[in-house]
């Protein structure tokens, strides 16, 4: 694989290869905690700390752990049980920071453990053989594209139920999976710019 | 031997290390320490932080009522928060009204406390209290509805206003895995304070009749919390009308039987009972003999749709209009009332329009 400059991959994972818009990552906490602005924004900001964070620790823990052992099938379970302890943390944080946020994520926010996206960010980390600082860009960028989209969606919801009258059988998930596909076409139109994968 | 090993002692050397680390940060973040609990501006507890707001007040047994077990549905445990909660949590706005929320009612099961807090709480709940008891009688009214006398074991002894009601716990049974609290009403006189009666009608399906009617024997212990409410006897000269259907008789037996024959004379009870049929009446023998004893206090039986069998000569339909036949200055009267919200309903309605005003009408609707 030819060599892609980390900041190339950063911005990539963000707008061009958007994990959620083109990889479709990470889709039940988007269609459910993006009602609201402020919610969304709260379990974006914990997708990126966890995203971020458990790609440089799954980074460490596969090249200087499994890889040396032989242990590369362990992976998923391994990867799996750091984001756990990592949601964990965040969990306290929020706690002890917001108790606003914390009850809105309510069952949201446990549940960022089964988030696919954060898997797939360690799983795509391995398996396009991204060095570390690439890895932190790629985690960093994508965390950062998953809470850029379900802002989006947050904010089209939000004037959606102002103004929309939305045909009966298409409310809610209905409605917003279209609106998805729809923002995931725009975000495709860019994927021409610069490939990563 | 190794391939079989190593894995199994990385994974598990990992998860011993994040483990060791969530404890760590746990240690430093969940850790409040003492705070400061105020409770209406004179009261003043040094708590430990972290928990809820009503597992706190529990462990300094001060009991919020409480039927969901803190799940924000049953919008039982409102307190006034005064200071040091936060905002509003989206789990309490679906169960609070914009009035209560510019006062500041919170929900106690949802607020955490974290730093020195105050709040404010009737000052009855001061008295309320865990209560242990044995089953001594189990009586049939009718054929669905029961009366239950627990002796207290501890504490041994309650005060209560008569019209109050504790709560009962309904321990897991059967299918049942959760224990769940129902509100009822004493049907005893408070001087009477080393026991609890209550009358429960069967509600089909209902989790914690069904535990009652069909499980609980003689002897069995039970658990209950209160006393609880404010529907108790005011102090007037006014009139009294009483109006109850079916098992809503429990707190107005508890009033009228625990007032002064002076007391009968001077407020001249009228207690209007409805029911369906004949078979739905109970301890009519009781009232009659009250009656009896006491001139000032009338009991009039009605029935709604008494059988062809009933040979029933009382009054029957719809009580309000009944209550217009007997009593000439509503307006002047005052009202407690217990029973089904529809029938409740329609009595208040009936005595707002015949100009009794509504600070003067008590009642205990069963929800």
């Amino acid at each position: 694989m030819e060599e892609l400059s980390p900041f190339v991959i950063f911005f990539a994972s963000i707008f061009t290869s958007n994990i959620l818009l083109t990889n479709f990552l990470g889709m039940c906490s988007y269609l459910s905690v993006s009602r609201e602005l402020k919610t969304a924004w709260g379990l974006g900001l914990a997708v990126i700390f966890v995203l971020t964070c458990t790609s440089a620790v799954n980074y460490w823990l596969y090249y200087y752990l499994l890889v040396p052992q032989g242990l590369e099938y362990l992976q998923y379970i391994a990867f799996i049980i750091v984001i756990a302890a990592f949601v964990q943390v965040v969990e306290m944080i929020v706690d002890r920071v917001s108790d606003r946020l914390y009850a809105a994520l309510g069952i949201f926010l446990p549940l960022i453990t089964v988030n696919c996206a954060i898997l797939g960010g360690s799983l795509f980390m391995v398996i396009r053989k991204y060095d570390f600082v690439q890895s932190l860009m790629f985690g960093a960028g994508s965390g950062i594209g998953w809470a850029l989209a379900i802002m989006a969606l947050a904010g089209i919801r939000r004037k959606m139920s102002r103004r929309s009258a939305v045909i009966p059988a298409l409310e809610g998930p209905g409605i917003v999976l279209i609106i998805t596909g729809i923002i995931a076409l725009g975000f495709i139109g860019f994927s021409g710019v610069v490939q990563i994968n | 031997m190794t391939q079989i090993i190593l894995p199994a002692l990385s994974i598990a050397a990992l998860a011993t290390v994040l483990a060791v680390i969530i404890l760590i940060v746990e240690h430093y973040l969940m850790d409040y320490g003492e705070v400061d609990l105020t409770i209406n501006d004179e009261r003043k507890y040094k708590v430990t932080g972290g928990s809820t707001l009503l597992n706190t007040l529990k462990k300094e047994n001060i009991f919020i009522p409480s039927a969901c077990g803190g799940r924000a549905t049953c919008a039982y445990c409102k307190v006034k928060a005064v200071r040091g909660f936060g905002e509003i949590l989206p789990t309490e706005e679906p169960l609070l009204t914009k009035e209560e929320i510019a006062q500041g009612i919170r929900l106690s099961c949802q607020l955490k406390v974290k730093n020195d807090v105050a709040i404010e709480i009737p000052e009855e709940l001061f008295s309320i209290k865990e209560f242990k008891g044995r089953v001594e009688a189990i009586d049939d009214l009718t054929y669905d509805i029961k009366l239950f006398r627990f002796r207290l074991k501890t504490p041994e002894t309650i005060d209560f206003k008569a019209g109050q009601y504790i709560q009962f716990q309904a321990p897991e049974y059967g299918d049942i895995d959760e224990s769940v609290y129902r509100a009822y009403s004493m049907c005893n006189v408070p001087s009477d304070q080393t026991s609890v009666e209550l009358m429960v009608r069967l509600v089909p399906d209902g989790i914690c009749t069904t535990y009652m009617f069909n499980y609980l024997r003689v002897g069995d212990e039970v658990t209950f919390t209160g006393p609880f409410g404010d529907f108790y006897l005011r102090d007037s000269d006014r009139r009294m009308i009483c109006i109850a259907g079916g098992s809503g008789m429990a707190p107005l037996r508890s009033i009228l039987k625990s007032m002064s024959p002076e007391e009968i004379a001077k407020r001249r009870p009228i207690f209007f009972f409805g029911s369906r049929a004949k078979r739905d009446l109970f301890l009519m023998d009781e009232w009659r003999a009250f009656e009896q004893e006491h001139p000032d206090f009338t009991f009039i039986p009605t029935l709604s749709s008494p059988a062809p069998e009933d040979n029933w000569e009382g009054e029957t339909g719809y009580i309000p209009s009944i209550v217009e036949k007997y009593v000439d200055n509503v307006a002047e009267a005052e009202g407690y009332l217990c029973g089904s919200p529809g029938m409740l309903n329609a009595c208040v309605d009936m005595l707002v329009r015949s100009g009794m005003p509504e600070e003067r009408i008590y009642y205990d609707k069963f929800e």
